[in-house]
Protein backbone atom coordinates (compact mmCIF):
# COMPACT_ATOMS: atom_id res chain seq x y z
CA UNK A 1 0.00 0.00 0.00
CA UNK A 2 2.82 2.41 0.92
CA UNK A 3 4.51 2.08 -2.48
CA UNK A 4 1.24 2.52 -4.30
CA UNK A 5 0.50 5.62 -2.30
CA UNK A 6 3.87 7.14 -3.11
CA UNK A 7 3.17 6.93 -6.83
CA UNK A 8 0.10 9.15 -6.92
CA UNK A 9 -0.02 12.85 -6.32
CA UNK A 10 -1.31 13.92 -2.93
CA UNK A 11 -4.15 16.31 -2.28
CA UNK A 12 -4.18 19.04 0.33
CA UNK A 13 -6.95 18.72 2.87
CA UNK A 14 -7.84 21.55 5.22
CA UNK A 15 -10.23 20.74 8.03
CA UNK A 16 -11.25 22.35 11.29
CA UNK A 17 -10.39 19.70 13.86
CA UNK A 18 -11.47 20.25 17.48
CA UNK A 19 -11.80 23.96 16.79
CA UNK A 20 -8.46 24.43 15.06
CA UNK A 21 -7.84 24.60 11.28
CA UNK A 22 -5.42 21.87 10.27
CA UNK A 23 -3.97 21.27 6.83
CA UNK A 24 -1.95 18.41 5.41
CA UNK A 25 -1.17 16.57 2.21
CA UNK A 26 -2.72 13.17 1.94
CA UNK A 27 -3.12 10.33 -0.56
CA UNK A 28 -6.34 11.15 -2.51
CA UNK A 29 -7.91 7.81 -1.57
CA UNK A 30 -7.14 8.14 2.15
CA UNK A 31 -9.89 8.04 4.73
CA UNK A 32 -10.53 10.75 7.29
CA UNK A 33 -9.36 8.21 9.88
CA UNK A 34 -5.99 7.82 8.16
CA UNK A 35 -5.74 11.61 7.84
CA UNK A 36 -6.42 12.14 11.55
CA UNK A 37 -3.99 9.46 12.68
CA UNK A 38 -1.19 9.57 10.13
CA UNK A 39 -1.17 13.20 9.06
CA UNK A 40 -2.41 14.99 12.17
CA UNK A 41 -1.06 12.60 14.80
CA UNK A 42 -4.43 12.26 16.50
CA UNK A 43 -4.32 8.63 17.59
CA UNK A 44 -7.47 8.63 19.70
CA UNK A 45 -9.69 7.43 16.87
CA UNK A 46 -8.78 3.78 16.37
CA UNK A 47 -8.47 1.71 13.25
CA UNK A 48 -9.86 -1.77 13.77
CA UNK A 49 -11.97 -2.85 10.82
CA UNK A 50 -11.90 -0.07 8.20
CA UNK A 51 -15.36 -1.18 7.12
CA UNK A 52 -17.81 0.63 9.35
CA UNK A 53 -18.53 -2.37 11.53
CA UNK A 54 -16.81 -1.60 14.82
CA UNK A 55 -17.24 2.11 15.51
CA UNK A 56 -13.78 2.48 17.05
CA UNK A 57 -13.06 5.31 14.58
CA UNK A 58 -16.21 7.30 15.49
CA UNK A 59 -15.94 11.10 15.22
CA UNK A 60 -18.31 13.98 14.58
CA UNK A 61 -18.37 15.41 11.06
CA UNK A 62 -20.30 18.69 11.02
CA UNK A 63 -21.93 17.52 14.22
CA UNK A 64 -23.03 14.09 12.96
CA UNK A 65 -21.63 10.88 14.45
CA UNK A 66 -19.85 8.99 11.66
CA UNK A 67 -17.23 6.31 11.11
CA UNK A 68 -14.14 8.25 10.05
CA UNK A 69 -12.88 5.18 8.18
CA UNK A 70 -15.79 5.59 5.73
CA UNK A 71 -15.26 9.29 5.05
CA UNK A 72 -12.79 10.21 2.33
CA UNK A 73 -10.33 12.68 3.87
CA UNK A 74 -11.02 15.09 1.01
CA UNK A 75 -14.74 15.00 1.87
CA UNK A 76 -13.87 16.61 5.20
CA UNK A 77 -12.16 19.53 3.43
CA UNK A 78 -13.58 22.83 4.76
CA UNK A 79 -15.69 20.93 7.23
CA UNK A 80 -15.72 20.64 10.99
CA UNK A 81 -14.46 17.48 12.69
CA UNK A 82 -14.58 16.75 16.40
CA UNK A 83 -12.63 13.79 17.74
CA UNK A 84 -12.32 12.09 21.11
CA UNK A 85 -9.33 14.35 21.80
CA UNK A 86 -11.72 17.30 21.64
CA UNK A 87 -13.75 16.03 24.60
CA UNK A 88 -11.23 16.84 27.32
CA UNK A 89 -11.47 20.31 28.74
CA UNK A 90 -8.09 21.84 29.71
CA UNK A 91 -6.69 18.39 30.42
CA UNK A 92 -9.75 17.34 32.42
CA UNK A 93 -11.53 14.20 31.34
CA UNK A 94 -15.06 14.51 29.99
CA UNK A 95 -17.73 13.11 32.36
CA UNK A 96 -18.29 10.21 29.94
CA UNK A 97 -14.59 9.36 30.09
CA UNK A 98 -14.60 9.56 33.88
CA UNK A 99 -17.63 7.30 34.01
CA UNK A 100 -15.90 4.71 31.80
CA UNK A 101 -12.90 4.68 34.16
CA UNK A 102 -14.99 4.48 37.31
CA UNK A 103 -17.41 1.84 36.06
CA UNK A 104 -14.57 -0.41 34.90
CA UNK A 105 -15.85 -0.20 31.32
CA UNK A 106 -12.32 -0.25 29.90
CA UNK A 107 -10.38 -3.47 29.46
CA UNK A 108 -7.98 -3.48 26.51
CA UNK A 109 -9.29 0.00 25.74
CA UNK A 110 -9.26 -0.31 21.98
CA UNK A 111 -12.98 0.28 21.57
CA UNK A 112 -13.11 2.93 24.30
CA UNK A 113 -12.58 6.14 22.29
CA UNK A 114 -15.31 5.12 19.85
CA UNK A 115 -17.71 4.25 22.64
CA UNK A 116 -16.91 7.47 24.51
CA UNK A 117 -17.69 9.52 21.40
CA UNK A 118 -20.91 7.59 20.70
CA UNK A 119 -22.06 7.90 24.32
CA UNK A 120 -21.23 11.62 24.43
CA UNK A 121 -23.21 12.03 21.21
CA UNK A 122 -26.18 10.16 22.67
CA UNK A 123 -26.20 12.13 25.93
CA UNK A 124 -25.96 15.44 24.10
CA UNK A 125 -29.20 14.53 22.32
CA UNK A 126 -31.01 12.62 25.04
CA UNK A 127 -30.05 13.39 28.64
CA UNK A 128 -31.81 10.38 30.14
CA UNK A 129 -32.08 7.71 27.45
CA UNK A 130 -34.06 4.53 28.00
CA UNK A 131 -32.12 1.23 28.03
CA UNK A 132 -33.45 0.46 24.54
CA UNK A 133 -32.31 3.85 23.26
CA UNK A 134 -28.84 3.28 24.70
CA UNK A 135 -28.55 -0.10 23.00
CA UNK A 136 -29.73 1.31 19.72
CA UNK A 137 -27.35 4.27 19.95
CA UNK A 138 -24.40 1.97 20.63
CA UNK A 139 -25.31 -0.65 18.03
CA UNK A 140 -22.52 0.56 15.77
CA UNK A 141 -19.78 0.04 18.36
CA UNK A 142 -18.22 -3.32 19.10
CA UNK A 143 -16.31 -4.33 22.23
CA UNK A 144 -14.55 -7.68 22.33
CA UNK A 145 -13.59 -7.56 26.02
CA UNK A 146 -16.16 -6.25 28.43
CA UNK A 147 -19.35 -8.03 27.46
CA UNK A 148 -20.98 -4.56 27.44
CA UNK A 149 -22.49 -4.72 30.96
CA UNK A 150 -19.94 -2.29 32.39
CA UNK A 151 -20.22 -0.07 29.36
CA UNK A 152 -23.96 0.22 29.99
CA UNK A 153 -23.17 0.97 33.66
CA UNK A 154 -20.83 3.71 32.48
CA UNK A 155 -23.56 5.22 30.32
CA UNK A 156 -25.93 5.36 33.29
CA UNK A 157 -23.26 6.86 35.51
CA UNK A 158 -22.35 9.47 32.90
CA UNK A 159 -25.99 10.34 32.33
CA UNK A 160 -26.55 10.81 36.07
CA UNK A 161 -23.43 12.99 36.43
CA UNK A 162 -24.34 15.16 33.47
CA UNK A 163 -27.88 15.62 34.78
CA UNK A 164 -26.52 16.65 38.20
CA UNK A 165 -24.45 19.34 36.54
CA UNK A 166 -27.35 20.99 34.78
CA UNK B 1 -6.01 9.36 -8.41
CA UNK B 2 -7.87 12.67 -8.66
CA UNK B 3 -10.49 13.87 -6.25
CA UNK B 4 -13.09 16.40 -7.32
CA UNK B 5 -15.20 18.37 -4.86
CA UNK B 6 -17.98 19.93 -6.97
CA UNK B 7 -20.18 22.45 -5.13
CA UNK B 8 -23.35 21.76 -7.09
CA UNK B 9 -25.03 19.06 -9.12
CA UNK B 10 -24.33 21.04 -12.28
CA UNK B 11 -20.60 21.08 -11.53
CA UNK B 12 -20.66 17.39 -10.68
CA UNK B 13 -22.36 16.58 -14.00
CA UNK B 14 -19.79 18.63 -15.90
CA UNK B 15 -16.99 16.68 -14.21
CA UNK B 16 -18.70 13.35 -14.91
CA UNK B 17 -19.05 14.37 -18.58
CA UNK B 18 -15.36 15.17 -18.78
CA UNK B 19 -14.24 12.16 -16.75
CA UNK B 20 -16.81 9.39 -17.29
CA UNK B 21 -14.48 6.89 -15.59
CA UNK B 22 -14.64 8.90 -12.34
CA UNK B 23 -16.51 7.18 -9.53
CA UNK B 24 -19.18 9.16 -7.67
CA UNK B 25 -18.88 9.12 -3.89
CA UNK B 26 -21.82 9.89 -1.61
CA UNK B 27 -21.84 8.62 2.00
CA UNK B 28 -18.97 6.24 1.27
CA UNK B 29 -20.48 3.42 3.31
CA UNK B 30 -20.13 1.04 0.37
CA UNK B 31 -17.39 2.69 -1.67
CA UNK B 32 -14.91 3.48 1.12
CA UNK B 33 -14.83 -0.17 2.15
CA UNK B 34 -13.74 -1.07 -1.39
CA UNK B 35 -11.12 1.68 -1.29
CA UNK B 36 -9.83 0.80 2.19
CA UNK B 37 -9.39 -2.84 1.21
CA UNK B 38 -7.66 -2.05 -2.05
CA UNK B 39 -10.40 -3.68 -4.12
CA UNK B 40 -11.00 -0.45 -6.01
CA UNK B 41 -8.48 2.06 -7.32
CA UNK B 42 -10.53 4.46 -9.44
CA UNK B 43 -8.64 6.97 -11.57
CA UNK B 44 -10.84 9.70 -10.11
CA UNK B 45 -13.50 10.26 -7.45
CA UNK B 46 -16.28 12.85 -7.54
CA UNK B 47 -17.60 13.78 -4.10
CA UNK B 48 -21.35 14.42 -4.20
CA UNK B 49 -21.86 15.52 -0.62
CA UNK B 50 -21.61 19.23 -1.47
CA UNK B 51 -24.26 19.09 -4.21
CA UNK B 52 -27.10 20.43 -2.09
CA UNK B 53 -29.76 19.63 -4.75
CA UNK B 54 -29.14 15.93 -4.22
CA UNK B 55 -29.87 16.13 -0.50
CA UNK B 56 -33.42 17.44 -0.94
CA UNK B 57 -36.85 15.85 -1.05
CA UNK B 58 -40.16 17.34 -2.03
CA UNK B 59 -43.78 16.49 -2.67
CA UNK B 60 -45.56 17.89 -5.69
CA UNK B 61 -48.88 17.02 -7.34
CA UNK B 62 -49.29 13.67 -5.70
CA UNK B 63 -45.68 12.72 -6.37
CA UNK B 64 -42.71 12.39 -4.08
CA UNK B 65 -39.15 13.14 -5.12
CA UNK B 66 -36.37 11.78 -2.92
CA UNK B 67 -32.92 13.12 -3.76
CA UNK B 68 -30.10 10.60 -4.18
CA UNK B 69 -28.10 12.29 -1.43
CA UNK B 70 -30.75 12.10 1.29
CA UNK B 71 -29.32 10.05 4.16
CA UNK B 72 -31.18 7.37 6.10
CA UNK B 73 -30.97 9.58 9.19
CA UNK B 74 -32.65 12.42 7.27
CA UNK B 75 -35.40 10.08 6.06
CA UNK B 76 -36.10 8.96 9.63
CA UNK B 77 -36.24 12.58 10.84
CA UNK B 78 -37.90 14.31 7.93
CA UNK B 79 -40.22 11.83 6.22
CA UNK B 80 -42.24 10.24 9.03
CA UNK B 81 -45.26 9.94 6.72
CA UNK B 82 -43.51 7.29 4.63
CA UNK B 83 -43.57 4.47 7.14
CA UNK B 84 -42.10 1.62 5.06
CA UNK B 85 -39.25 3.87 3.90
CA UNK B 86 -38.60 5.01 7.48
CA UNK B 87 -38.67 1.42 8.74
CA UNK B 88 -36.18 0.34 6.08
CA UNK B 89 -33.96 3.34 6.82
CA UNK B 90 -34.00 2.66 10.55
CA UNK B 91 -32.89 -0.90 9.90
CA UNK B 92 -29.77 0.12 7.98
CA UNK B 93 -26.47 -0.46 9.81
CA UNK B 94 -25.95 1.72 12.86
CA UNK B 95 -26.38 5.42 13.71
CA UNK B 96 -22.94 6.09 12.20
CA UNK B 97 -23.91 4.38 8.93
CA UNK B 98 -27.33 6.06 8.78
CA UNK B 99 -25.77 9.50 9.16
CA UNK B 100 -23.81 8.97 5.94
CA UNK B 101 -25.50 6.28 3.85
CA UNK B 102 -27.87 7.47 1.13
CA UNK B 103 -30.62 6.03 -1.02
CA UNK B 104 -28.63 7.07 -4.11
CA UNK B 105 -25.75 4.93 -2.84
CA UNK B 106 -28.12 2.02 -2.22
CA UNK B 107 -29.30 2.34 -5.84
CA UNK B 108 -25.75 2.79 -7.13
CA UNK B 109 -24.53 -0.34 -5.37
CA UNK B 110 -27.64 -2.25 -6.50
CA UNK B 111 -27.11 -5.05 -4.02
CA UNK B 112 -30.07 -7.43 -3.79
CA UNK B 113 -29.79 -6.81 -0.02
CA UNK B 114 -30.15 -3.02 -0.32
CA UNK B 115 -32.88 -2.27 2.19
CA UNK B 116 -34.27 0.86 0.51
CA UNK B 117 -34.78 -1.04 -2.74
CA UNK B 118 -37.80 -3.23 -1.87
CA UNK B 119 -39.52 -0.07 -0.63
CA UNK B 120 -38.86 1.76 -3.90
CA UNK B 121 -40.07 -1.33 -5.76
CA UNK B 122 -43.28 -1.55 -3.72
CA UNK B 123 -43.87 2.17 -4.36
CA UNK B 124 -43.39 1.53 -8.13
CA UNK B 125 -40.71 4.22 -8.05
CA UNK B 126 -38.80 5.60 -10.99
CA UNK B 127 -35.09 6.28 -10.82
CA UNK B 128 -34.19 9.75 -12.07
CA UNK B 129 -30.86 10.07 -13.89
CA UNK B 130 -29.20 13.12 -15.37
CA UNK B 131 -26.28 13.87 -17.66
CA UNK B 132 -24.88 17.14 -18.90
CA UNK B 133 -25.27 16.11 -22.55
CA UNK B 134 -28.77 14.61 -22.55
CA UNK B 135 -30.45 16.11 -19.49
CA UNK B 136 -32.82 14.13 -17.35
CA UNK B 137 -34.41 10.76 -17.96
CA UNK B 138 -36.19 8.37 -15.66
CA UNK B 139 -36.93 4.70 -15.76
CA UNK B 140 -38.86 2.24 -13.60
CA UNK B 141 -36.85 0.74 -10.72
CA UNK B 142 -36.81 -2.69 -12.40
CA UNK B 143 -35.29 -1.29 -15.58
CA UNK B 144 -32.63 0.49 -13.53
CA UNK B 145 -31.72 -2.53 -11.37
CA UNK B 146 -30.49 -4.91 -14.05
CA UNK B 147 -28.98 -7.54 -11.80
CA UNK B 148 -26.74 -7.98 -8.78
CA UNK B 149 -24.58 -4.84 -8.64
CA UNK B 150 -25.56 -3.96 -12.19
CA UNK B 151 -27.55 -0.87 -13.16
CA UNK B 152 -28.66 0.90 -16.34
CA UNK B 153 -26.77 4.11 -15.57
CA UNK B 154 -24.67 5.58 -18.42
CA UNK B 155 -21.03 6.49 -17.75
CA UNK B 156 -21.70 10.22 -17.92
CA UNK B 157 -24.81 10.12 -15.73
CA UNK B 158 -25.51 10.59 -12.06
CA UNK B 159 -28.48 9.36 -10.07
CA UNK B 160 -30.51 12.42 -9.13
CA UNK B 161 -33.05 10.57 -7.01
CA UNK B 162 -36.19 8.46 -7.00
CA UNK B 163 -39.75 9.55 -7.69
CA UNK B 164 -43.05 7.85 -7.06
CA UNK B 165 -46.76 8.57 -6.99
CA UNK B 166 -47.81 8.91 -3.39
CA UNK B 167 -49.76 5.84 -2.28
CA UNK B 168 -52.64 6.14 0.16
CA UNK B 169 -52.79 3.17 2.50
CA UNK B 170 -50.90 1.26 5.19
CA UNK B 171 -47.67 -0.61 4.65
CA UNK B 172 -44.43 -1.76 6.24
CA UNK B 173 -40.88 -2.90 5.67
CA UNK B 174 -39.48 -5.79 7.67
CA UNK B 175 -36.38 -7.90 7.44
CA UNK B 176 -34.84 -11.02 8.92
CA UNK B 177 -31.31 -11.10 10.26
CA UNK B 178 -29.24 -12.30 13.17
CA UNK B 179 -29.31 -9.08 15.17
CA UNK B 180 -31.55 -6.05 15.61
CA UNK B 181 -28.90 -3.78 14.13
CA UNK B 182 -25.92 -3.93 11.78
CA UNK B 183 -27.35 -6.74 9.78
CA UNK B 184 -27.46 -7.58 6.11
CA UNK B 185 -30.94 -8.98 5.55
CA UNK B 186 -31.40 -12.71 5.02
CA UNK B 187 -34.80 -11.76 3.64
CA UNK B 188 -36.55 -8.39 3.42
CA UNK B 189 -40.10 -7.53 2.47
CA UNK B 190 -42.05 -4.37 1.79
CA UNK B 191 -45.83 -4.53 1.60
CA UNK B 192 -47.90 -1.51 0.64
CA UNK B 193 -51.67 -1.33 0.33
CA UNK B 194 -52.87 1.07 -2.35
CA UNK B 195 -56.42 1.97 -1.34
CA UNK B 196 -57.12 4.10 -4.41
CA UNK B 197 -56.17 1.43 -6.93
CA UNK B 198 -57.28 -1.44 -4.69
CA UNK B 199 -53.97 -3.19 -4.97
CA UNK B 200 -51.48 -4.78 -2.62
CA UNK B 201 -47.83 -4.38 -3.64
CA UNK B 202 -45.22 -6.77 -2.29
CA UNK B 203 -41.49 -6.54 -2.97
CA UNK B 204 -38.77 -8.88 -1.74
CA UNK B 205 -35.10 -8.20 -1.06
CA UNK B 206 -32.12 -10.52 -0.42
CA UNK B 207 -33.89 -13.52 -1.90
CA UNK B 208 -32.88 -13.30 -5.55
CA UNK B 209 -30.37 -11.70 -7.91
CA UNK B 210 -32.28 -8.44 -7.63
CA UNK B 211 -35.44 -7.08 -6.02
CA UNK B 212 -38.52 -9.18 -6.84
CA UNK B 213 -42.17 -8.17 -6.94
CA UNK B 214 -44.42 -11.06 -5.88
CA UNK B 215 -46.95 -10.38 -8.64
CA UNK B 216 -49.04 -13.60 -8.36
CA UNK B 217 -49.43 -13.01 -4.62
CA UNK B 218 -50.37 -9.35 -5.23
CA UNK B 219 -53.07 -10.41 -7.68
CA UNK B 220 -54.40 -13.15 -5.43
CA UNK B 221 -54.83 -10.93 -2.37
CA UNK B 222 -56.14 -7.94 -4.31
CA UNK B 223 -58.85 -9.99 -5.98
CA UNK B 224 -59.69 -11.95 -2.80
CA UNK B 225 -60.25 -8.61 -1.07
CA UNK B 226 -62.41 -7.49 -3.98
CA UNK B 227 -64.66 -10.55 -3.91
CA UNK B 228 -65.09 -10.45 -0.13
CA UNK B 229 -65.90 -6.74 -0.16
CA UNK B 230 -62.86 -5.95 2.03
CA UNK B 231 -61.86 -2.98 -0.11
CA UNK B 232 -65.10 -1.13 0.61
CA UNK B 233 -65.35 -2.30 4.20
CA UNK B 234 -62.03 -2.63 6.04
CA UNK B 235 -63.73 -4.47 8.89
CA UNK B 236 -64.45 -7.46 6.59
CA UNK B 237 -62.28 -10.33 7.77
CA UNK B 238 -59.77 -11.83 5.35
CA UNK B 239 -59.87 -15.59 5.86
CA UNK B 240 -56.93 -17.59 7.18
CA UNK B 241 -57.02 -19.64 4.01
CA UNK B 242 -56.58 -16.53 1.85
CA UNK B 243 -53.71 -15.35 4.06
CA UNK B 244 -52.05 -18.79 3.85
CA UNK B 245 -52.33 -18.78 0.07
CA UNK B 246 -50.92 -15.29 -0.05
CA UNK B 247 -47.93 -16.22 2.12
CA UNK B 248 -47.32 -19.31 -0.01
CA UNK B 249 -47.40 -17.29 -3.24
CA UNK B 250 -44.98 -14.73 -1.79
CA UNK B 251 -42.60 -17.53 -0.74
CA UNK B 252 -42.74 -19.10 -4.19
CA UNK B 253 -41.90 -15.76 -5.84
CA UNK B 254 -38.52 -15.77 -4.08
CA UNK B 255 -35.50 -17.06 -5.98
CA UNK B 256 -33.08 -17.54 -3.09
CA UNK B 257 -29.64 -19.11 -2.97
CA UNK B 258 -27.75 -20.85 -0.19
CA UNK B 259 -25.01 -18.66 1.17
CA UNK B 260 -23.15 -17.90 4.39
CA UNK B 261 -26.05 -15.89 5.76
CA UNK B 262 -28.75 -18.48 5.20
CA UNK B 263 -30.00 -21.39 3.17
CA UNK B 264 -32.44 -20.99 0.30
CA UNK B 265 -35.06 -22.93 2.24
CA UNK B 266 -34.70 -20.68 5.28
CA UNK B 267 -34.93 -17.56 3.15
CA UNK B 268 -38.06 -18.82 1.46
CA UNK B 269 -39.57 -19.62 4.82
CA UNK B 270 -38.58 -16.13 5.96
CA UNK B 271 -40.56 -14.64 3.08
CA UNK B 272 -43.59 -16.70 4.09
CA UNK B 273 -43.41 -15.43 7.67
CA UNK B 274 -42.78 -11.81 6.68
CA UNK B 275 -45.66 -11.96 4.19
CA UNK B 276 -48.15 -13.20 6.78
CA UNK B 277 -47.06 -10.69 9.38
CA UNK B 278 -47.00 -7.67 7.13
CA UNK B 279 -50.37 -8.49 5.64
CA UNK B 280 -51.85 -8.91 9.12
CA UNK B 281 -50.35 -5.57 10.24
CA UNK B 282 -51.66 -3.78 7.18
CA UNK B 283 -55.14 -5.26 7.47
CA UNK B 284 -55.42 -4.28 11.10
CA UNK B 285 -54.15 -0.80 10.29
CA UNK B 286 -56.86 -0.49 7.67
CA UNK B 287 -59.39 -0.92 10.45
CA UNK B 288 -57.75 1.92 12.42
CA UNK B 289 -56.37 4.04 9.62
CA UNK B 290 -53.37 5.73 11.28
CA UNK B 291 -51.86 6.22 7.81
CA UNK B 292 -54.44 8.81 6.81
C1 LIG C 1 -21.36 -1.38 8.58
C2 LIG C 1 -22.30 -1.27 7.42
C3 LIG C 1 -23.61 -1.67 7.56
C4 LIG C 1 -24.48 -1.58 6.48
N1 LIG C 1 -25.77 -1.99 6.65
C5 LIG C 1 -26.64 -1.90 5.62
C6 LIG C 1 -27.99 -2.29 5.78
O1 LIG C 1 -28.43 -2.70 6.87
N2 LIG C 1 -28.82 -2.20 4.71
C7 LIG C 1 -28.38 -1.72 3.50
O2 LIG C 1 -29.17 -1.63 2.57
N3 LIG C 1 -27.10 -1.35 3.33
C8 LIG C 1 -26.23 -1.42 4.35
N4 LIG C 1 -24.93 -1.05 4.17
C9 LIG C 1 -24.50 -0.62 2.84
C10 LIG C 1 -24.57 0.89 2.58
O3 LIG C 1 -24.64 1.61 3.79
C11 LIG C 1 -25.79 1.26 1.74
O4 LIG C 1 -25.78 0.57 0.52
C12 LIG C 1 -25.87 2.77 1.47
O5 LIG C 1 -27.13 3.08 0.95
C13 LIG C 1 -24.79 3.28 0.51
O6 LIG C 1 -24.94 4.67 0.38
P1 LIG C 1 -23.68 5.64 0.35
O7 LIG C 1 -24.22 7.02 0.19
O8 LIG C 1 -22.81 5.43 1.52
O9 LIG C 1 -22.97 5.13 -0.97
P2 LIG C 1 -21.48 5.23 -1.51
O10 LIG C 1 -20.64 4.23 -0.82
O11 LIG C 1 -21.02 6.64 -1.50
O12 LIG C 1 -21.72 4.78 -3.02
C14 LIG C 1 -22.21 3.51 -3.34
C15 LIG C 1 -22.25 3.31 -4.84
O13 LIG C 1 -23.22 4.14 -5.44
C16 LIG C 1 -22.62 5.03 -6.36
N5 LIG C 1 -23.33 6.30 -6.19
C17 LIG C 1 -23.64 6.93 -5.02
N6 LIG C 1 -24.37 8.03 -5.26
C18 LIG C 1 -24.53 8.12 -6.61
C19 LIG C 1 -25.20 9.04 -7.48
N7 LIG C 1 -25.88 10.09 -7.01
N8 LIG C 1 -25.14 8.81 -8.80
C20 LIG C 1 -24.48 7.74 -9.31
N9 LIG C 1 -23.85 6.83 -8.53
C21 LIG C 1 -23.87 7.01 -7.20
C22 LIG C 1 -21.16 5.08 -6.01
O14 LIG C 1 -20.37 5.38 -7.11
C23 LIG C 1 -20.94 3.66 -5.52
O15 LIG C 1 -20.77 2.79 -6.59
C24 LIG C 1 -24.03 -1.10 5.24
C25 LIG C 1 -22.70 -0.67 5.10
C26 LIG C 1 -21.85 -0.75 6.19
C27 LIG C 1 -20.43 -0.28 6.03
S1 LIG D 1 -12.46 1.22 11.93
FE1 LIG D 1 -14.11 2.44 11.29
S2 LIG D 1 -15.79 1.29 11.96
FE2 LIG D 1 -14.14 -0.04 12.42
S1 LIG E 1 -12.24 -3.00 26.00
FE1 LIG E 1 -11.24 -4.28 24.59
S2 LIG E 1 -12.50 -4.09 22.82
FE2 LIG E 1 -13.62 -3.04 24.32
Amino acid sequence: MGAQRAKVADVVVRTRVNGEWREAEVWPGASLLAFLREQLGLFGSKNACEQGECGSCSVWLDGALVCSCLVLAAQANDREVRTVEGLTDAGRLHPVQEAFVEAGAVQCGFCTPGFVVAVADLLEKDASPSPATVREALSGNICRCTGYAKILDAVNLAAARLLERT
Amino acid sequence: MDVFLPRSLEEALAMKAERPEAVPLAGGTDLMVELNFGRLRPPAIIDLTRAAELATHRQEDGHVFLGAGVTYAAIVNELPGFKPLVQASRSVGSPQIRHRGTVGGNLGTASPAGDALPVLAAYDAEVVLRSQARGERSMPWHAFLMGPKKTAIAPDELIVGARWARIRGPGSFSKIGTRNAMVIAVAGLCLVIDEDHRRVNVALGSVGPTIIRATPAEEQISSAMASSGAWQDPSTAVSEQVIDEFAELVASAARPLDDVRGTAAYRRHGCRVLARRSLAWALSERRLPTWL
